[in-house]
This record gives structure tokens, sequence and C-alpha cells, in this order.
């Protein structure tokens, strides 16, 4: 069972079956990469989508088919680069210098000052030519973080190589950006091929419930054959049954990306066990529930008598005065109010006492606005706590007058 | 550190002018003297020697001989040289004309016109000696590596030829009469005598008549060497004490034993020579001390001696090796070591010692050095048959190697270097005594392997990660096939066509500009612009490609050409450092770099080139005080820098814009701008790199010429977007097999291209994504600004899901969708700190945003 679970986990983490609905970007990179690998033909490409559509899923397929290719295995060096890792292009240089394993790399360290190793790199990759050496493939992954590198030497050299008589290359870019070119300078930009290969997850609803069903089903060589039978059905049925389809109608509206499917079908998947083997439409539901909930306002839903008071009072002095700041002398003021008109069920607290918990709730809620709620001080941060729960506020009444 | 020794050293004129020139009022000289302030030596270089001169790599001096020394009016010290040239010195392309491989050592007497023979005085570092060989002699074992050069053919900038025979005698002849010229002034006179002598029993003799003798030179001519050997003594016998003037044919043995040497036996020897310096002797406080020079003509003693040396002096010997550049105090007399009595008592008995070993075959292994029992093991063979022959010590072991090389070598031209290696060999092995290694491996039975070694001492010296960086060989080659595979390597930017269309005109202007310098002689600037994609580096390359290719046909004096490119610097500073390397291969640090260059090009440097130095992406060599643009566009308004520079940026105003005064007019005038390709251009650009391929059809070119000469006219663009329309047609021919390039697939590319992305990417986005950008909107028109913070963008995104009758988010929902927006740059965000509060703003036109949700 857990090994089931298991499977299907590792299952979402890595992209199963084929990409669907980008066939045609599929067989451009494909296209792409095998001319720079076969024929030593140099190019440049940028892979465009929001996130969690598949850019890398899709480069990593492209690439799998690629070394299946004995002749090409032997030929590619693959350099990896993250804009998120490779902050500046110091950085960058000796991180290709290692991938390559170029010869002044010594262990895993690569000595030389910046330039050095810039003059070196440029004039190991001048050395080749079309025909002789290896290609090598560049994958700049969050590609918009290099831009905004000085002067953008790196993607200059190597946009510049990939369109010069030196050793074969191919830049891809991975980014979500759709103002990508606009961010590259003029002459980096000449020189990048324009190649822009986009992917939209341009799918509708129908589309959508294929791919749940084909998330979740089983694969045909399971072990237990009945069993998938069995599951796979159930996969069936639920895709079907009209709760789970408005459910994951209300999903895909908020969000065609993928993960998200994903990381809700991680959340129906961890209660089944072994009495429960099956996943079910309330599964489903639970798992959605959680999914979409408000966390700010579960906050709200644990807080002590006191503090709902303390919120409801602050709440109507940002009604008075308009989101203007007030402090704690206010709230404790309208409190008082508060307290006179309903003081059948509440006893009077002291000032100490609500002041403490005022800091308490400042604490838990306000913990992100790092702004400390003092006597004197401003509570600006309260002002804007509320201004956001307008919905809630009408809930928390409704709360406050049951207990 | 070359500047530092030059400054101490002061060049004042030797003896009183020979003849002067009323009217060029030019006063002439036969020698010059070079005084180094550190080491208190003087040397002496006179017409007909060999000199050294400072080049622009200081590791590399040239090689030239003096054939004139002169003042001018304005008291300028100048000389007139014949040029040698190094090897590396001769254009890669034309070294494969030799067919043989080339020591380091060796030089061509250098016929190539257009270097300039006029040098300052300054420049002379100081002598060498150049020897002439036959063409096919092996190289004499080194035995002085800087001091020593060969030169066997000539080199007119075309061909090599072997030396005119002219030519050969008069080099000869130099080296003879510098042979017996004096060289160093001591300031006690020494008394020459010649002594001739025959061989064997006589050198005895004559070496115990110079231990009787102070100040004593000796020659001593011994008669198996006669005349063929004469040029390796005399080479050494150069450097000796003064007042031979005996240029005969002889050889010559000079002995300059000191003054109170009661050590005279040995000094007597052949081998070794000491050189009483008694410059260096009057300046010391103990008189007792002396300067012993070990010239290190011949095997054993010198080397016996050198190892007895202080490690200081075998330190010294290897820094000399290193460079050159530690000139004059190096220079002969650099060789003169302090030795003191202890030290010649040590030399004495290694050298009876050693005579015992040569007379036992080389054997033993007792006090003499590595090296030497190396090199008479290997000899040892020979020894022992001849040992019989063998009376004196030194001369005996002289005549040794001599008759074991003839032994080896039949041609009497062959021994004569033969006879030059040998001493070679023994006296490297002792100068290199502190790196055994490179010594052990001299073999007199391998003199091609002498030279070779040069080098080896000196690599692990320099551990420098100087690796050559190649990347892997690829597995398999690629395989053209198609028309449209063959279209599309055509297409592809790096390809470089035959000529460049539609630029003939800048090309012509950039070209006669260069070319009009170079002939001058002079420097200049020129600034080029132009968008990207114009052809600006192309036509500059193009230009530059064609000028080598005049001057290998001698229509024009060759030049040198570098390049650097603002963009492949990580500094403006280090465009310096990749200037000098270019030129000169040295490695220095960014400052070092600009006064080194700064000096290279404002001193008259001697057989110079002009450099052509192309600087591409000028504006990115800005810096705040602009220096670097000022030093780049300031050397070539120096009289002697020869420097053209062809400068290349994007933007036509830059020097107005950017540029102080003071860099801008010296850019100077000569400006060109590149204008972007007309459609006509660009096709005729695509139709030349076709050539006459069916792979295109007519309309579909025109379609894209115009498309890009609307947008850009950028040829980069134009081509690419045919290269990606073959992509298309080949994947479409695939269905329906139609290898030509149609006007739907250009479309198609097009399309692909420049197609704005944000409608499509609003189109694919999720519901309430969709919904979000609605609300953002409606906002902007009810507020009338176009900026929105999240909280009010909420009220309205409620509001429209309820007119939609559907289920509305939550905070943390639409925080998401935002931030998702924002990713993908529909939307501009604030960081997200802020919450609710945060601003959004549209990233696409509003116009934008309702077409794509019109449906």
């Amino acid at each position: 069972m857990v090994q089931r679970i298991l499977r299907e986990r590792f299952c979402h983490h890595h992209a199963t079956g084929k990409p669907f609905g980008i066939e045609h970007q599929y067989r451009h990179l494909l296209e792409l990469l095998k001319r720079t690998t076969v024929h030593g033909e140099s190019n440049s490409a940028l892979i465009i989508g929001p996130r969690g559509s598949g850019k890398t899923m899709l480069l990593n397929h492209v690439l799998k088919e690629l070394m299946e290719i004995k002749q090409i295995r032997e030929n590619l060096l693959e350099v990896h680069l993250n804009g998120l890792l490779q902050t500046n292009d110091k950085v960058a240089l000796k991180e290709i210098t290692r991938q390559l394993h170029l010869e002044n790399v010594v262990g895993d360290k690569v000595f030389g000052s910046f330039a050095e190793n810039l003059a070196f790199l440029l004039e190991a990759l001048r050395k080749g030519d079309r025909t002789s050496s290896c290609p090598v493939l560049f994958i700049l992954d969050e590609f918009d973080l290099f831009v905004h590198h000085k002067n953008q030497t790196l993607l200059y050299n190597l946009f510049d190589i990939s369109q010069s008589a030196q050793t074969p290359v191919t830049v891809i870019g991975l980014t979500c950006r759709q103002d990508i070119l606009e961010l590259l300078e003029k002459r980096v930009k000449s020189r990048f091929s324009h190649r822009q290969i986009y992917l939209m997850n341009s799918f509708d609803f129908k589309q959508y419930i294929k791919i749940f069903k084909e998330q979740l089903s089983l694969p045909a060589e399971f072990l237990d054959e009945s069993f998938a039978q069995k599951w796979n059905n159930n996969v069936q049925h639920l895709s079907e049954d009209k709760t789970v389809q408005d459910m994951l109608q209300n999903l895909f509206h908020y969000s065609k990306d993928l993960r998200s499917l994903h990381l809700l079908l991680m959340l129906a998947l961890s209660n089944v066990t072994v009495h429960h083997p099956l996943i079910t439409a309330s599964d489903l539901h639970e798992a959605s529930k959680q999914y979409r909930m408000d966390s700010k306002a579960n906050i709200v839903h644990g807080l002590s008598v006191l503090e709902i008071c303390l919120i409801i009072a602050m709440k109507h002095l940002n009604d008075v005065y308009e989101g203007e700041p007030f402090n704690f002398q206010m709230v404790y003021n309208e409190f008082q109010k508060f307290m006179q008109r309903k003081a059948h069920c509440m006893y009077n607290f002291e000032k100490p006492v609500v002041m403490k918990c005022c800091a308490a709730l400042c604490w838990i809620v306000a913990v992100h606005r790092h702004k400390q709620l003092t006597c004197q001080t401003t509570c600006l941060a309260w002002s804007r706590k509320f201004r956001k729960r307008t919905g809630l506020v009408r809930h928390l009444n409704t709360y406050y007058n049951w207990s | 550190m070359n500047t530092r020794h030059q400054s101490k050293h002061i060049y004042s004129w030797y003896g009183k002018p020979m003849s002067s020139d009323r009217k060029l009022r030019t006063l002439q000289y036969k020698g010059i003297l070079i005084k180094s302030e550190r080491s208190q030596t003087e040397t002496c270089i006179q017409l007909g020697e060999f000199v050294l001169v400072e080049g622009e790599n200081a590791d590399q001096p040239f090689v030239a001989q003096l054939l004139d020394l002169y003042e001018d009016g304005a008291q300028q010290k100048h000389a007139v040289v014949q040029w040698f040239s190094h090897i590396t010195e001769v254009p890669q392309n034309k070294r494969k004309l030799l067919k043989r491989e080339v020591s380091p050592q060796e030089v061509f007497f250098d016929q190539v016109p257009g270097y300039d023979t006029d040098i300052a005085v300054e420049t002379i570092i100081k002598s060498v000696m150049v020897i002439p060989l036959r063409l096919g002699e092996a190289l004499p074992i080194i035995l002085n590596k800087e001091q020593t050069f060969y030169v066997k053919q000539s080199w007119d900038g075309k061909c090599f030829k072997p030396l005119s025979p002219d030519t050969f005698s008069k080099l000869k002849e130099a080296n003879k009469k510098s042979g017996g010229s004096p060289n160093s002034l001591t300031k006690s006179p020494l008394h020459p005598l010649d002594i001739i002598c025959s061989p064997k029993n006589e050198t005895e003799r004559v070496v115990r008549s110079v231990t009787k003798k102070k100040n004593v030179e000796m020659e001593i001519e011994s008669k198996h060497s006669a005349s063929k050997s004469s040029l390796s003594k005399e080479r050494h016998s150069r450097r000796v004490a003064n007042g031979m003037k005996t240029p005969t044919a002889r050889k010559k043995l000079q002995l300059n034993s000191p003054t109170k040497s009661p050590r005279g036996k040995l000094s007597g020897s052949d081998v070794l020579e000491l050189l009483g310096d008694d410059c260096d002797a009057m300046s010391e406080p103990s008189a007792t001390k002396r300067k012993v020079k070990f010239t290190g003509i011949l095997g054993s003693p010198p080397k016996m001696s050198c190892s007895n040396d202080e490690p200081k002096s075998t330190f010294d010997s290897a820094e000399h090796e290193q460079r050159l550049s530690d000139t004059i105090r190096l220079s002969p007399y650099s060789k003169v070591r302090d030795s003191s009595e202890e030290e010649n008592l040590h030399t004495k008995e290694d050298t009876i010692c050693l005579t015992g070993h040569q007379k036992l075959g080389g054997q033993s292994p007792l006090v003499t050095p590595r090296s030497h029992r190396r090199c008479a093991q290997k000899t040892s063979a020979r020894i022992a048959e001849q040992i019989s022959l063998l009376n004196t010590l030194e001369s005996d072991k002289e005549e040794d190697f001599l008759s074991s090389s003839g032994s080896s070598y039949s041609s009497s031209e062959e021994e004569e270097n033969e006879v030059l290696r040998t001493p070679k060999r023994n006296s490297k092995s002792s100068r290199i005594f502190s790196t055994p290694k490179s010594s052990r491996k001299s073999s007199v039975h391998t003199p091609a392997k002498t030279p070779k070694k040069t080098p080896l001492p000196a690599t692990p010296k320099t551990p420098r990660n100087a690796t050559p960086e190649i990347p892997k060989r690829s597995h398999a080659a690629r395989k053209p096939a198609s028309i449209l595979e063959e279209a599309r390597l055509r297409l592809h930017v790096s390809a470089i066509p035959e000529s460049l269309p539609c630029r003939e005109e800048e090309f012509q202007d950039i070209y006669n500009f260069v070319e009009s310098k170079l002939i001058d002689g002079t420097g200049g600037c020129m600034y080029i612009s132009g968008v990207p994609g114009t052809g600006k580096t192309a036509t500059v390359h193009e230009v530059i490609r064609c000028l080598q290719q005049a001057a290998e046909n001698d229509e024009l004096p060759s030049f040198q050409f570098i390049e650097i490119n603002g963009m492949k610097l990580t500094d403006p500073h280090q465009a310096y450092v990749q200037i000098l390397e270019l030129l000169t291969g040295q490695k220095v640090t960014a400052t070092h770099a600009a006064a080194l260059l700064a000096k290279l090009f404002s001193t008259p440097g001697p057989k110079r080139k002009t450099t052509v130095l192309i600087v591409d992406e000028l504006d990115l060599l800005w810096t705040r005080k602009q220096n670097v643009m000022y030093n780049l566009f300031d050397w070539p308004t120096q009289k002697h820098s020869k420097l053209i520079i062809l400068a290349i940026a994007n933007t036509m105003d830059l020097p107005e814009r950017i540029m102080m005064n003071r860099v801008a007019s010296r850019l100077g005038l000569t400006r060109m701008s590149f204008q972007p390709y007309t459609y006509k251009q660009l096709q005729q650009i695509i139709s030349s790199r076709l050539s006459n391929m069916k792979a295109f059809e007519e309309d579909a070119i025109q379609l894209v010429s115009r498309k890009v000469a609307a947008l850009s006219g950028d040829a980069r663009r134009c081509l690419d977007i045919c290269r990606r329309a073959t992509e298309i047609c080949e994947f479409a021919s695939q269905k329906n097999t139609s290898g030509i390039v149609r006007m739907a697939h250009i479309t198609e590319a097009i399309d692909e291209m420049f197609s704005s992305p944000y409608i499509n990417a609003i189109r694919s986005a999720s519901l309430h994504e969709q919904i979000f950008l609605k609300a953002i909107l409606a906002e902007f028109r009810r507020a009338g600004v176009e900026e929105a913070t999240v909280q009010q963008v909420y009220h309205q995104h409620v509001a429209l899901c309820r007119i939609e009758g559907m289920q509305s988010p939550t905070v943390s929902e639409i925080m998401a969708v935002c931030s998702r927006l924002g990713a993908c740059r529909l939307l501009l965000v604030e960081s997200s700190n802020k919450y609710l509060h945060m601003r959004v703003r549209l990233n696409i036109s509003q116009d934008d945003v309702t077409y794509a949700l019109k449906d």
C-alpha cells in the first residue's frame, strides 16, 4: 500500500507520460538540438511559458530522447546554469568551466581571476570549429535573471559564439517572463536568433480531466493486476462524478498550472491506507478544501474571545477613520465602549491584560508585519490587517455572538 | 623590472668621433660605452658587433648588428643596425617554408624592407654573439644561451634564403673582429701575450709561463683546432680582456689570468678562462679577492668551480637564463663571479680529481659533479681510446674531445661544430647545475637534443596554468545533406561570405584609410557606428583580411592586427591587458600593462610594425575618468606609435554624448556610419549567400527583406528568419515533398519571431486570471489612474465573480493569481510584503487586454 503511494508520489514529482499539447514545440526543440549535435550548427532559443507550464519537462524529454542516440550521447557537452544559483557572471563562468572540464579546473575548483576566466573560456570556445569540436549545449534556467548581470557580458558572449564560426553551441534559455526580449540589450538581442518556443497551457477542461485521469491511474505493469484494475476503474468513475468535476472545474478556473493539480492529488492520496484503499470523491473534496484554505482566516478562527474583541474594535476604528493609523489607546477606548454595550457576557479586562493580549495578537497575526504594537506607536499594521478582512468580519461577528 | 634596470644605465660614446658630417650635423663614433651604475661595470660595444635591442616584448629582445653609431644635431644618440629575426618574428604561415625545426637560438639575417634600421642607442641592451653557419649544419651545443645566436639563412619577408657567401664572410669577419676587439675596459693595463704553441706538451709550458706573469693574456693556438674552430674560441675570447687585435684564423685560447694568481697553473688550462676583473677588484676593499671569470669555454674546470661557487652565483646564472631583461649587469661582466682564494683552491683540487677521473675512464664518482660525470660516461669509451695520447691535463681533454668528435663526424665543417658543442655542453651543465635533471640529459651524441633542452629547465620554473584550451573532439563529423540544409548552412550568420555585398563603399573607405596610414607609417583613429547587424565588424574584418593579403603579396608593409571587444572584457581596464597580451604575449596586471603600452607606443620603437587595433563595442570601455578611451585615442597621435585604431560602436553620436572633449577631439573626425540595410540590400545579401541554389522563391526573399528592412534592417534577423523558414519548409515537405521555401513558410517564420506573446498568454490564462485582468481594467476605469492596489482590484474581482455567478475566491487565491500574472510580466507588481496594499500596474496596453479578453 504504502509502496503504491510512494510510487504515485514518485509519479507526481516526475512528469509522467508524454507531454501533451506541445508536440509542435517538442519537435521544434528536438530538431534544433539535433542540428546542433549532428551538423554542428550553432543556435539559440528561448522557451517561454508561465510557471508550471512544463518548460523544464519539455527540455528534459527532448534531452532524454537525444541521449538515446548513441552518437549524440558521446558528442554532446551540457552546461546547466540556473539564474538563481549563478547570480553573477563570475560565478557562472566558473561553473561553465567546471562543467566543461576545461583545463584550468583543478579538482572541483576553478582558479584565476574573473578576467582570466573569461578570456580563457572565450579562447577555448574560439579554438573549436564547426566540424571538429564537440557541440556544447548551454541551458540557462531562469534566463531572466541572467539579463540583470552587468553588461550582459555572459549572454553577449554566448550569443556571439552562437553567431560565429566557433565551437558549435546552442543556448537554450528557460524563462517565464513574456517580456524577456525587451530586457536584452540591443546588441545582445541582435545576436539572439529570436527563436522563441512558447508554452501556454492552452488546454481546455476536457483535457484537464483527461490529465487528471492519466495522472491518477496506475500503469499496466503494476504488480497486483486486479487491484490496478479496480483502482483505475475507480479513477474513471471519479472523473465522471459530478462533484469531483465541479471541484476540478473550480481548480481549473483558478489555475491551469498542473502543479496545483499534483498538489491536490497528493493531499487526497495521503488519505489512502490499507483500510481505505480507494480514493473517494469526499477525499478529493477534503483535499481541495484544505488546498483552498485561506491562511489568514484560519488564524482568526483560533483566536481567544478577548483577541477577537480587540480585532473587532480595530475594525470599527478602521471603518471610522478610513484606514488612518491608530494607537493602542484608541483601540482600548473602542473596546471599552464595546464592553459597556455588551457587558452581560464579558469580563471587564484590566488595561495591562488587554495590552498583553494586543501584543500577542501582534505576534500571531502581524508577525509578518514585523511591527511591534506598543501603547504609543501607531498601528499601521492593524489598519492594513483589517482592510483586507472586510468579508471576514461579518463572519467574525457571528462567531463572537455564539460564544 | 626591465625598466628598473635600464634606468641605471648610462650610455656614452667610446672614443672620439670618427668622422662628422657637417651638413647633417652628425658625429659618428666607433663604439658605445654602456655603464651600469649598479654593478659599476662598463661595457663597450663597437661597430660590427652584435647586440640585443630592447623590443616590445621584454622577454624577447631583438638581435642586430651595429653598423653605424652617430649623434645627431639634437644630441640624440642613434645607431644604425642590421636586424636579425627570431623565428617568432616570422609570420606563422611563413614558418612552414623553412621545413625544419628552428631552435630558439637561431636567427635569420633580416632583409625585410620597411623595418626601421635607425634606433636609439638607449634601446641597446648588451652585446651578443651571432655565428654564421652553413645551411644544414647542426647547431652547436649551446654554451651560453643568451649570448649566442646562430644565423643560417636570411629572411626577406617572403622566403628564406641561404646566406650569400658575401654576407656569410662578412658576418664571420665581424665575429672575428669583435672577438679581437676590446670588450671590457679594465683600468689596470693588461699586457696581452700571444703565444703560439704546439698543441700538447707545450701547453703546459704555456701554462707555467702564465702563472709567472701578472695580467697576462695568453693565446694558445692548437694545431688541431686550426682555423675551423676559431669561431668558437673567438666567441669566448671576445669576452676576455682587451688588447687582442689578431683577427687571424688561428684558434686562440685566451687566458686572462688574474694579477696575483698563484694558481696560474690552473688558469693556464685552455679550458678555463679566468678573468681578472680588476675593475671590480679595485672597487672592493680586499685586494686579495679576485674576480674570476668563468666564461666556461671548455669543460670541467669552470664547471667545477662553478659548482663550488656560492649558491648565489648559481642563482644568478639561473636568473640570467630566465630573463634577458637583466640586461647589462648580466652582460659579459655578469659572468664575473666572486670567488675567493679558497674557492680557487677547490677548483684546483677538483680539476685534478677530474683529470684523474678522466683518465680512468670516468667511472669514479668522487667530487666530480654529477652532470659532468654523466658527460664523461658518455664519452668515456672514446676517451679511453685516446687516453694514451694525452699528456697534459686540460689540453689533453680538449684534444680528446676534439678527436672524439673528429671520429664521429668526418666532415671538417662538422668537426668545427663538434668542437663548439663539447665545450658548450660542459659549461652549460655547469651553469644549470642547480637543475641537475636537465644537465644530465646532455649528451654528446645527440646534438639535436641539446638545443631543445633549453626550454626544459624553464618549464618547471613557470608552472602557471598556461594550459592549451581545446574542447574535446567530436565523435563524428557532420553531414551536409539536402539542398535546404546546405542553404541553412550558408544562411547561418557565422558563415563567412566571399564578399560583403552592399558594403562596398564603406569597405573602400575603411580600406583606403588604413592603407594610407600603413603606407605613411603613421597612426590614426576611425570611428565606425551603426545599429546592430549592419555589418560593421564583418566589414572591418574583411578590410583587414584584404590588407593582410596585400601585405603578404608585398604590396603593403606588413602590419600587426589585434582586436579587442568591450563586451568580452570584464572591466574596461582589462583592455590594456588584452592588448598587451595580443601584442607581446605578456600577462601582467592592468596598471602595469597600461604603463608598458604607453611606453611602447610613445618611444620610437625599433623594428616595430604598424599595429591595427580594432576596438569593438567601444561604449563599454567607458569609465568615469575615461582614461581607457583617452589612452586608446591618444596613442595614435603620438609620433612613433604606428597605431591605427578602428573603433566600432552602435551609437552614432557616442563621441558627443559620453566622451569628454579631450577624448572626443583625439578621436578625430574620421567617422563613418553604417546605415541599416534597405530591403534591396538585404535581398542582395540573401541571394548572394545562396548564390545559385534553388532553395528560396524570389518572392519569399523579397518578403523577408521588406519585412526586416521595415523593422530594423538587421541582417542577422533576416538570415535567422530565412534559416527558420528552411526548417519549417523542411518540416512541411516531409509530407508533400516540395523542397523550396515559399511565402507561406516565410510568413510563418516571421510570425513566430515577431508575434507578440502577450495576447496568446492572456488567452491561455486561467479563468480567474482573466477575471483578475478584467477587474484591473474596471478598477482603472473607475479610479482613472493606471495603478491600483490589490485590495481595490479584489473588490472588483469579487463583484465580477458575482455577476458571472461564480464562487468568489479567497484572498490567498487572489494573491497567488496576482503573483502568477506578475511572474509572466503581464502585470507589474510591487514586492509582495505589502500584502493587499501592493500596487499593480498593467505591463501591456489596456487595448491589448480588452482585445484578448473580448470573447
